[in-house]
């Protein structure tokens, strides 16, 4: 696994892109994994008596799962000193119309560059983007675009890691 | 009602946490971390860790047991039906390995109340054994009042 080379970066070069999924099932493994069991992750009915349109991903399972294109950028999942997050806006998560509950209902697009470069402690900031794609709203005929552009909505803010090099 | 004067609070730490392999595999997986020094042993070695490499927010499964008595301090008065979380951060002073036994101690740092609702801050700090400092996690939550829901 190649790391990067430190004298090599600079502010604002990409670090990589990727796309999550999110289904019903992961949000249940995220609740088992991290002992977070709040039922706004898997039930609708609570989720809607709180005053939301329904069950919502756990923002700490969309800022744990942005951070691994640091780690494998990095080389070390050690070498992260610091990740921090604001959650702006919830990642809703609907039940698959039919089939298997591992069908992913939401996709997210995530990206890094670098924000900050430390010289003297050797430390880069990478700024993530992670954004919440969805269906335009359907308005045009039927057919006349076979694959509209999806709407982008930033879920997270501040999404910083630190990487000790 | 939220109860300002318990800004500053330090509760009595939670139960020693032993991180297990299983359990930062489990949460690799949870998080769709691809990295192999969460999965495998050798690999984590190879960068001259002891054992597995927990993922980066890992620790919110130990600062979540030491904020538990935050959620049943009656004093602070937080509905924690109402809360929102704003924001968190990881500051990892080394990383946390398989093979850790892990003590969590956190502070109600700062309670500011805004409007009828406040926003509550924490602070949770994750040693070792020999009482080094691990992780200190910092989390904050938005607290609705009743009022905003009318």
């Amino acid at each position: 696994m190649s790391t990067p080379v430190f004298e090599e970066l600079e502010k604002g070069q990409q670090i990589g892109t990727r796309e999550l999924s999110f289904s019903r099932a992961d949000l249940i493994r995220y609740a088992a994994a991290s002992g977070d069991h709040n039922p706004i992750h898997w039930n609708d009915r609570f989720a809607r008596e709180v005053g939301l349109d329904g069950v919502i991903a756990h923002g700490m399972l969309t800022m744990g799962s942005a951070v691994d294109l640091v780690s494998v950028w990095a080389g070390d999942p050690g070498a992260v000193v610091d990740y921090q997050s604001r959650f702006t806006k919830p990642v809703p998560v609907p039940d698959a119309a039919s089939g298997s509950p591992e069908t992913p209902t939401a996709r997210l697009q995530l990206s890094g560059k670098i924000g900050a470069v430390d010289a003297e402690q050797r430390r880069v900031r990478i700024d993530l983007s992670v954004e919440l794609l969805t269906e335009p709203a359907a308005e045009q005929e039927p057919g006349a675009e076979a694959d509209p552009d999806p709407v982008r909505t930033k879920v997270l803010a501040k999404s910083q890691a630190v990487v000790q090099l | 009602m939220i109860n300002p004067e318990r800004q500053g609070h330090q509760y009595p730490p939670a139960a020693p946490y032993q991180v297990s392999r299983e359990a930062i595999r489990e949460f690799a997986l949870a998080v769709q971390a691809e990295h192999p020094a969460h999965h495998d042993v050798e690999a984590a070695q190879e960068l001259g860790h002891r054992d597995l490499v927990a993922p980066p927010s890992f620790a919110v499964v130990i600062a979540q047991r030491a904020e538990a008595a935050v959620v049943n301090d009656d004093e602070a008065g937080i509905d924690f039906s109402r809360v929102v979380h704003a924001e968190e951060r990881f500051t990892h002073h080394s990383p946390i390995l398989a093979g850790d036994t892990l003590s969590s101690q956190v502070t109600l740092d700062r309670i500011r109340t805004m409007g009828a609702g406040a926003m509550v801050t924490t602070v949770v700090q994750i040693s070792a054994e020999d009482g080094s400092p691990r992780t200190t996690v910092t989390s904050s939550l938005l607290v609705r009042n009743e009022e905003d829901d009318a």
